[in-house]
């Protein structure tokens, strides 16, 4: 086992991938020589070569099309997107062709893309560079979503991704990619999409979340903690299909629930996640279910920006509210 | 006035230098004379035959689902007539192994390439078997959002680069498709890894009711293919042996690793947009529309092909019962398609096990459906 962050698991998760399958192909902008503006794909082609390890040229529509392309030809791409605010430049490759190419070919043709995609806020970028686009794409039938929060869950997650027959969307947060280390085995393993974890047990509010908001809201629950409260905080880990059981489960034994997202209110997978407790578990609740959010603005400019996100002593203040409801 | 200078840089002028170079190939004129000795393609006697039976039956099956479709008994359809020569003899330069990612008009090279037609007209319908490929035929289904085939042609071929199969990808759009992002992205792309593909723009006038000049300020659309660095050409897409002849020569230069081509080809569509009602008197005249139909692909083949003494009436009506007997039969296996279900759009969303959610659906769906 080696202690790796978690872009170097990520590294990893592909290394191990294009070892195993002669199919993988990893490409995008900057991914070859540079390894990746993030070095994601620091020294894959200088070990595969630049046949399975390449650069693109500059256009998130073709790369989504050559992607596409290559499936038909037996090809098991893992492309990048190399920020997911440029996702409206291939939201008809991602959501108009690849989401649709079982559906539309009757089940003939399979479409095992991984698209990886840093995202997310608090590392000062320009515009368009930190959206949280995740419901964007978690709403498009025929797509899995994850969104790793750790660097052992994001090398188990990438493998199961590029493994699939489905189109995935990988979306890493930056500000987690050097944020800590973690034992990671170096051999393959995976694990499952559209299985949460909980991070931590409790049994007076569950907090259910996905991302950097996972460590959010582990700060939260140690704050708690000392109030007296015990909380568990239950990472998503894939938001599209949810893991309704672990949600579930975790809501009839605690029987208070907040949600957690970096996303805007009105964006992203939260609302989801509420419907489904209250159409599955409403007789187990004792308090309503609040979402933590940012507020439904735009993404604010980067001097900004860590006022508007999300943090620790707002999930204190909105779990003190359903605990005390 | 002072004499104009000679410019060293004058921009003006290398457009126009470029735009004089793209003139219209052609091989056989309206009177279905051969025009261009040099670049004859010289097919036999029998592939001049078979390419002409295909444009017959084509025309067939044009005639034959616009009124299909009139009496309710297919769906989505986008008439050919006219389009035939930049269709079915670009079609005829490829082999099976060639992958094509068609536009909605191009049902008939698909066809032509193997798609069995009551599949072609399940498509039609919205039948989800209708795109169900049968295995080992190398096409996509036809593709709706213009211009999107362009960037997955050149995925298919870099995938052919990469495995070394001598076989290229071939798609098609029109001229509206020319606007497109993804029109620019697929030809640089597929130039930027000299990868085989052939792209094909149908320049049919038209983009529904937009005219060619208001696309663009290119005098050419071929002239497109300069700034990606492909070679392109522009061609009379109302001549079957230029049409061929041009294809024929990019597939060589694609297999031999000489990376993709452009190939517009200049073309009219007698018929509307699609049977979903368009009406082309609001936007074109019907003097345009003669004047168009002089050239048409199927009457200078046939002469050209009568005057070589390989084709005559009877062989032509003989053409054209084949084709009515064959899309009556297809009709009618259409007909047969089971009725389809929401248990049936579930299974075919995902390749292996289904996510919670459409398990659940498929539960409801499947008790629903055996009521």
């Amino acid at each position: 086992m080696a202690q790796m962050t978690m872009i170097q698991a990520i590294t990893d998760a592909m290394r191990t991938e294009l070892k195993n399958d002669e199919n993988v192909l990893v490409f995008g902008e900057d991914v070859g020589a540079n390894g990746g503006v993030f070095r994601a794909t620091e020294g894959l082609q200088k070990e595969f070569g630049v046949d399975r390890v390449f650069d693109t040229p500059l256009a998130e529509s073709g790369i989504g099309g050559l992607a596409i392309g290559l499936t038909l030809t037996g090809f098991r791409p893992v492309m990048e997107i190399q920020f997911f605010g440029f996702l409206y430049e291939v939201i008809d490759s991602v959501s108009g062709q690849l989401a649709r190419q079982s559906f539309r070919s009757g089940g003939h043709f399979n479409a095992p893309v991984t698209i990886r995609s840093p995202f997310g806020g608090g590392v000062a970028t320009p515009e368009m560079h930190a959206d949280s686009f995740e419901g964007l794409v978690a709403s498009q039938p025929g797509l899995k979503v994850v969104i790793p929060s750790t660097p052992y869950d994001a090398k188990g997650l990438l493998i199961s991704a590029i493994k699939d027959e489905n189109p995935v969307i990988f979306l890493e947060h930056m500000k987690l990619y050097r944020s800590f280390r973690q034992e990671v085995p170096e051999e393959e393993y995976t694990i499952p999409l559209g299985k949460a974890d909980v991070k931590r047990e409790g049994t007076d509010l569950s907090i259910i979340t996905y991302g950097a908001m996972v460590h959010e809201s582990l700060k939260a629950a140690e704050a708690l903690e000392k109030d007296g409260y015990s909380v568990e905080v239950v990472d998503l880990r894939t938001i599209q299909p949810l893991d309704i059981e672990t949600i579930i489960e975790s809501v009839e034994k605690t029987n208070r629930a907040i949600v957690v997202q970096e996303a805007q209110k009105q964006a992203g997978i939260a609302a989801n996640v509420v419907s489904e407790i209250t159409e599955r578990a409403i007789l187990s609740l004792e308090a309503p279910v609040l979402r933590v959010t940012a507020p439904d603005t735009i993404y604010p400019f980067a001097q900004g920006e860590n006022s508007w996100l999300p943090n620790a002593n707002d999930i204190i203040e909105t779990a003190k509210k359903v605990l005390t409801f | 006035m002072a004499a104009k200078k000679d410019k060293q840089f004058d921009p003006v002028k290398t457009l126009h230098s470029i735009e004089e170079q793209f003139e219209m190939f052609q091989i056989l004129n309206e009177e279905g004379e051969i025009v261009n000795a040099e670049a004859d393609p010289k097919l036999s006697d029998e592939e001049l035959t078979e390419l002409m039976t295909r444009m017959v039956y084509t025309r067939i099956l044009d005639q034959r689902s616009i009124s299909l479709n009139r009496q309710g008994r297919l769906g989505f359809y986008a008439p050919t007539a006219g389009q035939e020569a930049s269709q079915l003899a670009s079609h005829f330069a490829l082999e099976k192994e060639d992958f094509i990612l068609p536009g909605y008009r191009d049902v008939p090279q698909i066809v032509f390439h193997g798609l069995p037609l009551h599949m072609a007209f399940l498509w039609s319908r919205g039948h989800y078997q209708g795109s169900i490929i049968p295995e080992g035929l190398n096409i996509f289904m036809p593709q709706i959002i213009i211009g999107a085939q362009y960037i997955q042609a050149a995925g298919v071929a870099l995938g052919f680069q990469k495995r070394g199969t001598k076989a290229v990808a071939m798609t098609y759009t029109g001229d509206g498709g020319t606007s497109q992002g993804d029109f620019y992205e697929g030809i640089n792309f597929a130039g930027a890894f000299r990868s085989p593909a052939i792209f094909i723009i149908q320049n049919n006038q038209y983009a529904i009711s937009t005219p060619r000049e208001l696309q663009t300020a290119a005098k050419t659309l071929a002239q497109k293919g300069v700034a990606a660095g492909i070679p392109s050409i522009l061609v009379d897409g109302m001549d079957a042996l230029a049409v061929y002849a041009a294809t024929r020569d990019a597939r060589e230069r694609a297999i031999n690793g000489e990376g993709p081509t452009l190939i517009e080809t200049m073309t009219y569509r007698y018929g509307p947009h699609t049977m979903a009602g368009d009406d082309p008197t609001r936007y074109r005249t019907s003097e345009t529309d003669s004047e168009w139909e002089k050239r048409d692909p199927l009457i200078r083949f046939r002469k050209y092909l009568e005057a070589k003494g390989i084709w005559s009436e009877e062989k032509e009506n003989e053409v054209i019962e084949r084709a009515k007997e064959e899309i009556k039969e297809a009709i009618k296996k259409a007909d047969a398609a089971p009725k389809q279900k929401v248990s049936d759009f579930i299974n075919i969303m995902y390749k292996g096990d289904l996510p919670f959610n459409l398990q659940e659906q498929l539960d409801i769906y499947t008790a629903k459906e055996s009521k």
